[in-house]
């Protein structure tokens, strides 16, 4: 068995500061295999790929390449021990053609070939059926068009280990069987492939063996058929799935009175993302939420309801009641609250403390000219931090000294802080762990129970099963089903969003 | 509108590219036009090339740096001191022509070492490098020698007045008699510098790494290439090629002044920016540049022509089509992206 | 990044410790090079009032235009992430402004126009504008700050000589001079007062607003500013405004030292110092968290390096290649990949003693 292994990874550690992103990690990929490296956001997957492709340097352990020991220093020297790999965002150079971006940087001669290389990737494009042309701008192509460049740039080079990191997130089922039927070509070539994903479907389908990580440690490493589906799930939960299925019970839903009006109702909203017209409503006490896969427009919605992107069409009413929103500002000041998706990007102001944190909405709704004393700003800060448990050596540490799920918490106390009437929580468990995660879920509920309409948008679909009592289904950015009661479970989710039921197909 | 959708499959280098080109030819044939017989001339034009030989240099080099998303003010300052030190060591020390040059490229190599490690390995910000680069090059041609000097040595001066005859190209002044069209040694070696630059960015893997690094620098790092590296380079040959410039813009003026070349940096970003490079990184071409360079001058002459000859109108002529085709390139590119 | 920043909390103890330091560092070099450098002497200037005089009154005197500049542009290195490189030209429109406003088309008038207040106040709001075009480049264009203010850089002094029709008009009232000289029988120079008036201003506003904490949001994360309902775009323009204000007091000040202008050398390389006082005051150039007493004493250090090279005999022309140097030194022992080094190479050395 240990002739065949062409990469091995041992005891691989690396701390980010106020972070262990990897503990001890071992892993191993024998040649001629699909090897499923699996765990949910925040486990360490990305690191430890990215330690392997050099773009990290690992603090401890040692890397084996076909035996023998080696050390990545950049992705350039990476790729040429024969290491390739496909990110989940895209990695090429969107002013370059298509041709340039499957070949630069990989041959050393110094003269670049245009026509040769032209004829070359227009090969690859048709081998692989890529609707794109060798000559044409990266940036006027489809994201699932780069992402598939991405994928052929990987297999045209002669490497030993592929590594596919969420590859399949923004691409449709065509053409994930198109890329299955590439990876399966590969593994009979003897490339061994490296497959990060969050569907289990396509780990099922597909890969021959899954290495399990959860908080930055291995969980284990198993062969697909000894590893049934549930185990999977509640290995990379790290608990048995019927330990947190039941927290919905613990509130009493806020009863819903007849004949109010919504408290917020949409019509026919569309904004410059590309989402909509779309019709949405939430009832006083109710939880929601967006589901559909990465791009399928839920976080574009709820951002078209915050104003956060440019409304270009469509009315919302509060109470029945007509309002403007049109920036973010229009929406705050009409008790809206939204926790963006992407912490870093939209959430946090990474160099100022926790506290500033936290009174920042507040502060920008209660004005220019009345800012919170500091004594006030510090009462409000540390009442939140002890509301929401937040573990911060004090309310003046900058919060990106933070872990990303008391980042998070401190977002949600921002939001809390403005007493919203409705609150927006875009992805607030990713990337987090798992503690924080139940606090999180819980914390909705009971602010339902106290009267607060709440969308909760999770990847994680049984995070949202347990918490929405009604589900939105997106795909493409449009709207595509609403499901509620007894029709909210997994399978009849999963179809909804592949649209594979006719009911959905009328909308 | 429409007329950008229908560009929608050139690259956004060959979209600017065709609006520098339609600018400039606009711009000189309504000239010719409409100011009449000075603009009509073969020579005026190879006047502008003659003026402008040290400019297209600088501003090829620009261009690269640019390309790659960074900046470089010191170029001017660079020309200015090379002015003085070859200025003095042609006069003062007597030394030769050939040793001149070299004093010009050392200097450039120089600065393209120095500003290219702060920027490439330190990463600090190139703008504030060379902010600094551009001060200090300032101070030190004072510091050097602090009365503009005019060369004397006779090898130079002889290499100085040498023209290139451009045959079928003259006119026939008021006299009546026959003047060739000329065109001096700088021009030649402008002329050289853009199509050596040319060639590199669009045949050479450094050329097309310089565009990846200027697209996205975290993508072009996990497409393999030497990222720091590239931007080492872009600055060294940026940095050299002002050592070029330079020594041709001494060789235009024939003398050393730390007034020299004062504002060259300036007009050098603006040719680039007419020109189609992108101050964002990744957009650029150097027959562009070339070509910015003669819009530029083109716009100062017709103004100039235009009764509006105070020395002022030329700063404030270069600052407006800069500033115009910053708000261009930004609200093009705003309307490609939305599609 | 989290130790290296605790690591310098307790050596440094807080923020002003860098320009402190450098001040102090300065001020030893003179003493023991020439401790003349510290007399102040009590004199009787040429309109017959009492002035001190003395290389500390220097300092104090041409450092208060630096230390007005500087914060104005701690608040857009703040909120741009970039240096407005436009002040030096922008003062000189200014000066041009006050004194076209003053003195109409006659460049030698017997009597001002319109009172000095509402010259100035015109100048503020002209510079002001020229600060709002800055800063709508910036902000809508998304053009990176020093290549928006490289506009006005090259065409400021073109505009200023342009307003006048390249005249020098000379004011012959000496009340016009009060404000960057004396005032009669106070014999420290009032731009010292202006600077500490502008100080307080500054001071007072940052206390009732919510300047600060604004200008650093948007500084540190522009899109989380926005999805907190703030509006990134006018908190640039208006940092830019602000420096406008503050660069039509310097020019105030400048244009009244001399009673005319000179367009061309006017506030000359006045932005490198700005910039240069920023980043000594230990501000981060590429914008976000700033702290403004730094800066204002940065700028008087900076001042304090200029005096004690002129005293030096360094000619004016040669001193920006001294000042280039002390520029690049800072950002280099600032930037975070030498930091790191450091750091690693210190926690190297530290981990061979224990053992």
């Amino acid at each position: 068995m240990s002739e065949n292994v062409v990469l091995q990874m041992k005891n691989i550690h690396k701390s980010f500061p106020g972070v262990r992103a990897l503990q001890a990690v071992d892993f191993t990929l024998r040649s001629g295999e699909i090897h499923a490296l699996m765990g949910e956001n925040g486990a360490g997957k990305s690191t430890l790929i990215k330690v392997l492709t050099g773009v990290y340097a690992k603090d401890e352990g040692q890397i084996f390449l076909s035996g023998q020991e080696v050390t990545v220093h950049s992705p350039e020297a990476a790729q040429k021990m024969g290491i390739s790999t496909v990110y989940q965002e895209i990695t090429l150079c969107p002013n370059l053609s298509v041709a340039e971006n499957m070949y630069i940087g990989r041959n050393s001669q110094i003269y670049q070939n245009w026509r040769k290389m032209n004829k070359g990737a227009d090969a690859i494009l048709k081998a692989l059926d890529i609707p794109a042309k060798a000559t044409q701008q990266l940036g006027t192509c489809s994201l699932a068009v780069q992402q598939m460049v991405a994928i052929a740039r990987a297999v045209d080079t002669d490497c030993k280990v592929l590594i596919l990191d969420e590859p399949t997130s923004s691409l449709d089922e065509q053409e994930v069987a198109k890329l299955f039927k590439l990876m399966r070509d590969l593994r009979s070539r003897g490339v061994g492939i490296v497959f990060v994903t969050h569907f289990l479907d396509q780990v099922y389908e597909i890969c021959d063996r899954i290495t399990v990580m959860r908080d930055g440690a291995l969980v284990g490493e198993y062969a697909i058929k000894d590893l049934p589906r549930v185990q999977l799930v509640s290995k990379m939960l790290g608990k048995e799935l019927d330990d947190m299925s039941d927290i919905h019970g613990e509130y009493e839903s806020c009863k819903k009175q007849e004949g109010a009006p919504h408290v917020f109702e949409v019509e026919g909203l569309s904004s410059d993302a590309g989402v909509g017209p779309f019709d949405f409503y939430i009832d006083k006490g109710e939880v929601n939420g967006f589901t559909g896969l990465l791009g399928s427009g839920r976080s574009e919605s709820v951002r078209a309801i915050f104003g956060a992107d440019r409304v270009t069409g469509g009315v919302v009413k509060k109470n029945g009641n007509r309002v403007k929103i049109a920036k973010p500002i229009d929406a705050m000041k009409n008790g809206i609250a939204y926790l963006p998706e992407d912490r870093k990007r939209d959430g946090i102001v990474g160099d100022l403390s926790v506290r500033d944190n936290i009174i920042l909405a507040s502060q920008v709704l209660k004005g220019f000219l009345r800012p919170y004393s500091k004594a006030e700003a510090q009462k409000l800060a540390e009442e939140y931090i002890q509301l929401l448990n937040i573990k911060t050596a004090s309310a003046d540490t900058p919060i990106k000294a933070l872990s990303g799920g008391n980042q998070q918490k401190v977002i949600v106390a921002r939001w809390l802080l403005t007493h919203p009437e409705y609150l927006i929580l875009d992805e607030p468990t990713r990337g987090i762990d798992i503690g924080t995660k139940v606090d999180i879920q819980k914390l909705v509920l009971k602010l339902a129970s106290e009267g607060m309409s709440i969308t909760f948008i999770s990847s994680e679909l049984d995070e949202m099963l347990r918490t929405c009592s009604r589900l939105i289904v997106m795909r493409d950015l449009k709207l595509v089903g609403e499901l509620s009661g007894s029709d909210l479970n997994q399978s009849k989710v999963m179809n909804t969003i592949a649209g594979g039921e006719e009911q959905n197909e009328e909308n | 509108m429409k007329l950008l959708k229908k560009t929608r499959n050139l690259s956004d280098t060959n979209l600017l590219f065709i609006i520098t080109l339609i600018v400039f030819f606009a711009m000189y044939i309504g000239a010719m036009v409409f100011m009449g017989s000075s603009f009509l001339k073969p020579q005026s034009f190879f006047n502008i090339l003659n003026a402008n030989a040290a400019l297209i240099i600088l501003s090829c080099g620009l261009s690269l740096v640019m390309i790659t998303g960074g900046i470089d003010i010191s170029v001017g300052g660079v020309t200015g001191l090379i002015t003085m030190c070859c200025a003095v060591y042609l006069d003062y020390k007597g030394g030769s022509v050939l040793g001149a040059m070299l004093i010009a490229l050392a200097i450039g190599i120089i600065y393209g070492v120095v500003q290219g490690f702060l920027v490439a390995y330190l990463e600090i910000q190139p703008f504030i490098v060379t902010l600094a680069g551009m001060f200090f090059a300032r101070g030190m041609t004072t510091v050097v020698n602090t009365a503009p000097i005019n060369v004397s040595n006779e090898e130079f001066t002889a290499l100085k007045n040498t023209r290139i005859i451009i045959p079928f190209l003259g006119s026939v002044n008021k006299k009546g008699t026959y003047i060739n069209a000329y065109i001096e040694i700088g021009v030649v070696v402008a002329l050289l510098a853009v199509i050596v630059m040319f060639c590199i960015l669009k045949w050479t893997k450094l050329g097309r790494s310089f565009y990846a690094v200027g697209g996205n620098r975290q993508s072009a790092l996990m497409l393999g290439i030497n990222v720091k590296r590239t931007r080492f380079c872009a600055h060294l040959m940026c940095s050299t090629l002002a050592g070029i410039g330079g020594f041709v813009y001494f060789l235009h003026v024939g003398s050393g002044s730390a007034s020299h070349a004062s504002g060259a940096e300036m007009n050098a970003i603006a040719s680039s920016i007419i020109g189609g490079t992108m101050l964002t990184g990744g957009v650029g071409n150097i027959i562009g540049t070339f070509f910015g360079v003669l819009s530029l001058s083109t716009i100062q002459n017709i103004v100039s022509a235009a009764g509006f000859d105070e020395a002022w109108w030329t700063g404030i002529t270069v600052a407006a089509m800069l500033c115009l085709f910053l708000i261009v390139q930004s609200v093009v590119m705003a309307v490609r992206k939305k599609k | 990044m989290k130790k290296t920043n605790a690591g310098r909390m307790s050596i440094f103890q807080n923020q002003l410790f860098i320009p402190l330091a450098a001040l102090l560092l300065l001020l030893l070099f003179n003493l023991i090079a020439d401790p003349n450098f510290f007399k102040i002497t009590l004199g009787v200037n040429s309109s017959g009032n009492p002035v001190l005089s003395g290389y500390l009154i220097t300092i104090l005197d041409s450092g208060s235009e630096l230390a007005i500049l500087a914060i104005g542009m701690t608040l857009v290195t703040a909120a741009t992430g970039g240096q407005d490189i436009s002040v030096g030209a922008t003062t000189a429109i200014a000066g041009s402004v006050l004194l076209r406003m003053l003195c109409g088309s006659n460049t030698r008038p017997d009597t001002l126009r319109m009172p000095i207040l509402l010259a100035f106040l015109i100048s503020c709001v002209v510079v002001m504008l020229f600060g709002a075009f800055n800063g709508v480049l910036i902000a809508v264009f998304k053009v990176q700050p020093m290549i928006a203010t490289l506009i006005l850089y090259t065409a400021g002094r073109s505009i200023a000589a342009w307003i006048n029709n390249n005249e020098l008009p000379i004011i012959s009232d000496p009340a016009f001079s009060y404000f960057g000289t004396f005032i009669p029988g106070i014999p420290i120079p009032t731009p010292f007062f202006i600077a500490v008036l502008c100080m307080i201003i500054i001071a007072v506003v940052l206390k009732v607003t919510n300047l600060r904490l604004y200008t650093q949001a948007v500084g540190i994360n522009e899109f989380s500013a926005k999805l907190n309902g703030l509006n990134p775009v006018f908190i640039k323009i208006l940092s830019c405004m602000i420096l406008g204000v503050c660069v039509a007091v310097v020019g105030l000040i400048k244009v009244s030292r001399i009673s005319t202008i000179n367009y061309s050398v006017i506030a000359q390389n006045i932005e490198m110092d700005a910039i240069l006082a920023v980043a000594l005051g230990g501000n981060s150039l590429s914008g976000g968290k700033f702290n403004m007493t730094a800066s204002i004493i940065g700028a008087y250090v900076i001042q304090c390096l200029t005096t004690t090279l002129y005293k030096f005999n360094v000619r004016s022309d040669a001193l920006p290649a001294y000042k280039a140097v002390v520029v690049i030194l800072l950002v280099v022992f600032s930037a975070p990949v030498v930091r790191e080094r450091l750091s690693s190479l210190v926690k190297k050395i530290r981990a061979k003693e224990a053992v």
